[in-house]
């Protein structure tokens, strides 16, 4: 019998809960994946996010809740009887094993790949598919990081797991590996269809790589939803101000508008609807004017390549940060003065602290 | 690596030969005495011939040899899978282990012998008088030495991340600990299983104070009634825990070179 297709499974996540000691890891923590998707958690250290992924694995025992794959309760399920295909942060291919003992090594447990010769066949061609059939000999210390955290992935999805899980897997690498290795995951994914779940504090790596992405915070999902709509409407705070760069800006709301550096704007739902607020602006949402009337004044410009990062040092002292056009970046050298125009798009506005 | 200056290289030099002809004096003086034929300086091996056919001493060293497989076995028998366990699953109890471990070192000999005697005048009831008895004690004596080793090779692998691996992979508990921990940790549990025997072999106190005659017994004894076989066997015995000490870590070299090269 040939190892079954990578198509991998729905999960469900319900209702997880995790305390160490005082804290509360998982805090009724829920997420729901589709068969074939890719979510990608996303938060700061000590959010979660690794806890839960660990839970699915089978790594970690849970307080309470229920974890579904295909509509089959596994929460009981050891780990080893799970079917999850995992990548970690650390390398953690077999030292005394060669690249290809590593991937045959889950294929070697199953008895429907018991004969050898099915096993190498179906190991070298998962060492094809990271790129590393010429490798296959090697042992993980003549291996680059990279290279071993391809082996290791290779290793993943030889077992055709029903989710593939990656814990921070590009975390140790340089910064042109890990992007590169972030698009082969992607590629490979979407190739093989894998429901998989990704764990990161990156969040160019979760916005670049995912279907949806959840924000944790506290143990459990501030937000989870399509990169875009996670960046452009972010339901609180905590999500607007870890997901991409924001100024923070004082500002009045009435009746779902915000007033701020002379225009208006509306605010995104979740937001203060009225009342004195802080408003937090994406470099993107403001085009910056020449205006020699204005107090505000250019301080710092950085090229960024086809746009540029210029602080704004306002009247009242305050700095904000605004994204430009390259090529329009010679009408406002540092000390010139400007005036703004925003976009239209909405903001996220939070309570005044 | 820095590059060594020629001052440094000479006190290098100087410092090895001082404690080579440290360490060797002893040993060239124990081969010089067991050749001596008598007091006009020649040389004979009579006494390294005689060591086969000296009372006792064969069957002493086998009691020795048994002693050190023995006490070999409760080392990969109790304390290696007790302190794979620990680090895997009981983290919190890898202190009190290890003082637990590190006892034996801490309390002399003769106190040791003072306390365990009263349980081998009962282990004599299951056991008879048979020196192999010696094994129980001498598995705890290795205990601090085979703790170090086993616990160096422990750490310097992320046994954690890959027994986590091997169990996304589908292996169970035992196939994780036999498949994946073991063998990385083979050099750890070979320098400890030398460690042992090297203890073993030499241990005098305790087996001369529970009056069991084992192989360094056996050559005190002898010692007083024919200096130089006794001092040809302690030689031969020096010799043979040198061989070992050296040839087992290099076997595992020889075994990364392979890997190396494939």
């Amino acid at each position: 019998m040939e190892p079954k297709s990578n198509a991998g499974a729905a999960v469900e996540l319900k209702s997880l809960r995790r305390a160490f000691g005082n804290v509360q890891a998982l805090n009724d923590f829920s997420l729901e994946i589709d068969q074939g998707e890719l979510v990608a958690l996303l938060g700061p250290s000590g959010c979660g996010k690794t806890t839960a992924l660990r839970a699915l694995a089978g790594l970690q025992d849970l307080d309470s809740g229920q974890i579904l794959v295909q509509g089959e309760d596994i929460t009981h399920v050891r780990a080893s009887k799970r079917e999850m295909g995992m990548v970690f942060q650390s390398y953690s291919l077999f030292p005394h094993m060669n690249a290809q003992e590593n991937v045959e090594y889950g294929l070697k447990l199953r008895k429907e790949s018991r004969k050898k010769d099915r096993r190498a066949r179906r190991a070298i061609e998962m060492l094809e598919l990271v790129g590393l059939d010429t490798q296959s000999k090697r042992y993980p210390h003549q291996l680059s990081g990279g290279q071993q955290q391809r082996v290791a992935l290779a290793r993943a999805l030889a077992i055709a797991p029903d989710v593939l899980l990656l814990d921070e897997p590009l975390s140790a690498l340089d910064a042109k590996v890990r992007s590169q290795l972030r698009d082969e995951i992607r590629r490979i994914q979407l190739e093989l269809g894998t429901t998989t779940l990704f764990v990161t504090h990156d969040q160019e790596e979760a916005l670049g790589i995912a279907d949806r992405v959840g924000v944790m915070s506290g143990g459990s999902l501030a937000q989870i939803a399509r990169p875009a709509e996670l960046y452009e409407r972010p339901t609180s705070a905590l999500v607007a101000e870890f997901v991409g760069l924001t100024t923070p800006l004082q500002c009045e709301v009435r009746d779902g508008v915000a007033y701020l550096l002379g225009s208006s704007v509306p605010v995104l739902p979740g937001s203060v609807t009225n009342g004195a607020a802080v408003a937090l602006l994406r470099p993107e949402s403001i085009d910056l004017v020449p205006d020699p009337q204005s107090q505000s004044q250019v301080l710092t410009v950085s090229f960024l390549g086809s746009v540029c990062r210029v602080v704004v040092q306002l009247e009242d002292k305050t700095l904000l940060t605004v994204q430009a056009l390259s090529e329009k970046i010679g009408d406002f050298p540092p000390g010139s003065h400007v005036g703004f125009a925003f976009h239209g798009s909405p903001v996220f506005a939070k309570p005044v602290a | 690596m820095k590059k060594l200056t020629g001052v440094a290289r000479i006190w290098r030099v100087v410092i090895l030969l001082i404690v080579g002809f440290y360490l060797l004096l002893p040993l060239f003086s124990m081969a010089e005495f067991s050749t001596r034929a008598g007091a006009d300086g020649g040389r004979t091996l009579d006494s390294w011939a005689a060591i086969p056919t000296a009372p006792d001493l064969l069957a002493s060293i086998l009691v020795s040899v048994q002693l050190a497989l023995l006490a070999v076995l409760g080392i990969l028998v109790l304390l290696v899978p007790t302190m794979i366990w620990v680090h895997l699953r009981l983290p919190l109890m890898r202190r009190p282990l290890e003082v637990i471990c590190m006892l034996p070192i801490a309390i002399p000999a003769i106190v040791l012998v003072v306390g365990i005697a009263p349980i081998y005048r009962w282990l004599s009831q299951f056991f008879g008088s048979s020196p192999l008895s010696l094994a129980f004690v001498y598995t705890i004596l290795t205990f601090p030495y085979a703790y170090r080793a086993i616990d160096t090779s422990l750490r310097s692998v992320d046994v954690n991340t890959l027994a986590e691996a091997a169990r996304t992979l589908g292996a169970s508990w035992p196939k994780t600990i036999m498949g994946i921990i073991i063998p990385n940790i083979r050099n750890g549990i070979l320098g400890a299983c030398v460690i042992s025997i090297a203890l073993v072999l030499g241990e005098f106190t305790i087996a001369s104070l529970l009056n069991y005659e084992t192989m360094q017994v056996v050559i005190n004894l002898l010692g007083k009634r024919e200096g130089q076989i006794s001092v040809a066997v302690s030689l031969a015995a020096l010799i043979f825990a040198f061989v070992l000490l050296i040839a087992i870590p290099t076997s595992g070299k020889k075994q990364e070179v392979a890997q190396d090269g494939a």
